[in-house]
């Protein structure tokens, strides 16, 4: 690319050409492709620098093809609605920069897997969230319920607070081979969300949870891909929360 | 307001295991593993890179080997640990990959046939091996079968 202009506005970023290779189903069919049936779908769109796989996203559904469907809400990193599988890795697309990806090949988006896609990259999440109930999410304390706040010291706090960034955007459990193959095991996401609860000091319900990881949808499935690592937007040590889940199930102390 | 209507959970995971089948599979996979680490290279390299390396590598080796209890125990417990971590490995990937209950039951009884067939032939060959075998080649055997016969 050459500069033209030496007066461009420093805020204007420069264009970038995005070619955007998308995944697409739809489950009512169109003109050209069967109900259900999974096929690719190319577009071209002009983009600036400081743009997201998501935005380009968003100038396909408006600009483009209105039937693209995919799942956004707060487009900054928070909600968790928009895992995809981005050039092959699950990502947030609102977390992508355009910039830092091979544009001389069209990106890749597709839904994330393991899950039974509903339309385009919109997964169902209920198998994912069903794991997520099943280790019974929420505090159980033991004990009078106290009149002010459960006080806990920062040394008791710092033991599970990398799995409290979670936001349940699923892109671990989807980038698990082992979740793939026999869809029964409970996945990285529900094991990182009893962490946050078997090591919190204020929660007595750590071994209900441990026993049910103990299961063999449990922990034992689990054989340190590191998928999940790799893929966490937050950045969470998703297989050491997991070892460390398996080490309080052979040394019986959490 | 309604209530809403509820939907029977459409994805139903498979009964609990009792027995911490599953945690004992694991932790006995990795013991086996570290005590096979150790077993083999021994192995290797006794058979291998002591004496006459692989030249001396025939019947009367193995049968003079096999007429001492510590590589006799040594094999078996070669044998048994290997084939336990490997049926057991083996077993974790029927249950992955297995898509109907059946062809899971198939593969596993298999499997459990082949363990016990290899286990049992194994063991009986380890400690019911003759060195010695009456009518064969001098030549072949160990030295120690001439005080024998
Ligand atoms: S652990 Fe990370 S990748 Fe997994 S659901 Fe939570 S935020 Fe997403
Ligand atoms: S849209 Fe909320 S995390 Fe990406």
């Amino acid at each position: 690319m050459t500069a033209t202009s030496d007066t461009a506005p420093s805020s204007d970023a420069p264009p970038l050409r995005v070619r955007l290779k998308i995944q697409r189903v739809n489950p009512e069919g169109t003109p050209e492709h069967a109900p259900g049936e999974e096929y690719w779908d190319e577009f071209t769109v002009d983009m600036h620098a400081t743009d997201r796989v998501l935005d380009a996203l968003h100038k396909v559904k408006w600009e483009h093809d209105g039937s693209l469907a995919f799942r956004r809400s707060c487009a900054h990193g928070v909600c968790g609605s928009d895992a995809m599988r981005i050039n092959g890795k699950n990502r947030l697309a609102c977390k992508v920069l355009l910039k830092d990806l091979n544009l001389a090949q069209p990106v890749t988006v597709e839904p994330i897997k393991g899950l039974p896609v509903e339309k385009d990259l919109i997964v169902d999440m209920e198998p994912f969230f069903a794991s997520y109930r099943e280790i019974m999410p929420f505090l159980m304390p033991a004990g009078e319920t106290p009149e002010r706040e459960r006080l806990q010291t920062p040394e008791e706090r710092a033991r599970y607070e990398d799995t409290t960034k979670c936001i349940l955007c699923a892109a671990c459990t989807s980038s698990c081979p082992v979740f793939w193959t026999d869809g029964q095991f409970f996945g990285p996401q529900a094991i990182i969300g009893a962490h946050r609860f078997i090591f919190d000091s204020r929660d007595s319900g750590e071994w209900d949870r441990l026993e049910i990881l103990n299961d063999r949808a449990g922990v034992w499935k689990c054989r340190t891909v590191f998928n999940c690592t790799d893929a966490c937007p937050r950045g969470i040590q998703v297989t050491e929360a997991i070892s460390e889940v398996k080490k309080a199930l052979t040394t019986g102390n959490v | 307001m309604n209530a809403p209507s509820l939907t029977p959970p459409r994805f139903a995971r498979s009964p609990r295991t009792s027995h911490h089948v599953e945690k004992w599979s694991w932790i006995l996979m990795r013991v086996s593993g570290a005590i096979l680490i150790v077993l083999i290279f021994t192995h290797l390299f006794v058979n291998l890179m002591t004496g006459d390396g692989i030249n001396a590598i025939d019947f009367a080796f193995v049968a003079g080997k096999w007429a001492q209890p510590l590589w006799q125990w040594w094999d078996a417990a070669m044998l048994w640990l290997g084939m336990f971590h490997g049926t057991n490995g083996m077993r974790v990937l029927v249950n992955d990959y297995a898509r109907t209950e059946t062809s899971r039951r198939v593969l596993k009884a298999l499997l459990a046939l082949a363990f016990i067939v290899t286990v049992v032939l194994g063991t009986l060959v380890i400690f019911t091996f003759d060195p010695c075998p009456i009518g064969a080649n001098p030549d072949l055997l160990p030295s120690f079968c001439e005080s024998v016969s």
